[in-house]
């Protein structure tokens, strides 16, 4: 089962549509209410962070089935400009926008598991799973 | 001469009317039951409306200018507010051409002279059409616009419940625009009521990230600036539970579960009681 779908993220709007969408598929895949707010929170920071940073982007979100342990993937793509330092973003508080510095750190945790790419003027993936327990 | 037609055309036209009204309405009818079987009420409303439109295009092919008037605009404007979608006029437009075309097609023979009427008609119809997008467009705008001020007006009130207490509940997702009304409303009203004590209530808050947090700090802090206390409540456990996990802070503002126990703190701040009187 890869029935991935996806919202392009270049507006404001366009951030709580991706969060609706992870709710609904969290919802869906049986996710309880706490998980379900992690999932979405996650997307938040995310879909902002394509928002503030690379101008836009895209959310997708695709249910995974693996030996049936079953579980949800967010996966953020942008052709933005990149992350120099990805230990720094990593980091508790560090931002270059004025922000807390809590979100990449903060969807590490809100997550199960979280991956991350990026290259300077080609752009940055950011892959993070939640699994249904 | 442009939206004008040619004089044999309208000639045409003109003796030619009754037929081309029933061709027209049998088209407009098989359009309306196709699509606009949903809208029952107002496509018993819309027999009236077909007579209109028919003879307001009828008469406007008599015109030089579309603007002749004004009655065209104020019919499509009329229509539009009745709720008849933006597809009847199009469609209704779209079937005056053909039936025209149709009626031409019969009695004219040369094909140069046929490009010609062809060209014609389009040159009368195009600037109709349009105008239609033009006004259903700017309706569009009119009303989101409207739409939007309202509810920019609803989205951060703060309300004042005791003396020197303020309630700014907050219901739906928080955007920058958003944020920056909920800081504005916030510091005015404080100074507006002399609130002593504000509580912020995010029960209807979906979703508490690090943009929203950041800008309800933010907030708090200004608040204590001004001398006066921010209490946040209406934390539900699930947005506890992610706040704490993007590792965010609270724990230097007074935070309350339930609106109702916020207020109780809030009394006891300001050296006020409820008291029953049974
Ligand atoms: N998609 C991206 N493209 C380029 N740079 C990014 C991207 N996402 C994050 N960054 C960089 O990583 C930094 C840290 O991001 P993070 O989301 O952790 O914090 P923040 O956005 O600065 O603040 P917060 O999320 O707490 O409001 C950002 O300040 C930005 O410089
Ligand atoms: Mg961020």
């Amino acid at each position: 089962m890869d029935i991935q779908s996806c919202v392009e993220v270049r507006n404001e709007w366009d951030i709580v549509s991706a969060r609706q969408l992870g709710r609904n598929m969290a919802k869906e895949l049986g996710f309880g209410n706490v998980d379900q707010a992690r999932i979405t929170t996650a997307i938040s920071e995310l879909a902002r962070n394509i928002y503030l940073y690379a101008g836009r982007g895209k959310i997708c979100i695709e249910p995974i089935d693996q030996l049936g342990k079953k579980g949800l993937r967010i996966i953020a793509l942008d052709n933005g400009p990149g992350i120099r330092e990805i230990r720094k973003v990593m980091e508790d508080g560090y931002t270059t926008s004025g922000g807390l510095g809590a979100g990449l750190p903060g969807v590490k945790r809100l997550m199960d598991e979280f991956s991350i790419e990026s290259t300077v003027d080609v752009g940055t993936e950011i892959s993070a799973t939640k699994w249904l327990r | 001469m442009q939206g004008k037609l040619d004089n044999l055309i309208v000639q045409m036209i003109n003796e030619n009317q009754e037929t081309l009204k029933n061709n027209w309405l049998n088209e407009v009818n098989i359009f309306k039951e196709k699509e606009l079987a949903g809208a029952i009420t107002t496509l018993k409303l819309s027999e009236e409306i077909d007579q209109q439109f028919f003879e307001l295009l009828i008469k406007h092919i008599n015109y030089h200018d579309i603007s002749k008037d004004g009655t065209l605009d104020q019919f499509f404007d009329q229509v539009l507010h009745t709720g008849l979608p933006l597809r009847y006029l199009t469609q209704g437009l779209q079937a005056a051409r053909r039936v025209i075309l149709n009626l031409l097609v019969e009695t004219e023979s040369d094909k140069e002279k046929l490009a010609a009427v062809y060209r014609e008609i389009d040159r009368w119809l195009d600037p109709i059409l349009n105008r239609v997008v033009e006004n259903s467009s700017q309706i569009w705008e009119r009303t989101v616009s409207i739409q939007k001020t309202a509810l920019l007006e609803l989205s951060a009130p703060l309300i004042p419940v005791f003396q020197n207490i303020s309630v700014m509940p907050l219901i739906g997702s928080i955007d920058t625009e958003r944020a920056k009304l909920i800081m504005e409303n916030l510091l005015n009203g404080v100074i507006k009521y002399r609130s002593e004590v504000v509580l912020i209530d995010i029960t209807g808050v979906p979703v508490v990230d690090t943009m929203v947090a950041h800008h309800i700090i933010q907030a708090a802090d200004a608040v204590r600036l001004l001398g006066s206390t921010c209490i946040l409540v209406g934390i539900r456990p699930e947005i506890a539970q992610t706040i704490v996990s993007l590792g965010i802070d609270l724990s230097q503002f007074p935070t309350k579960s339930t609106l109702q126990k916020g207020m109780e703190n809030a009394l006891e701040i300001t050296n006020q009681q409820l008291i029953s009187n049974k």
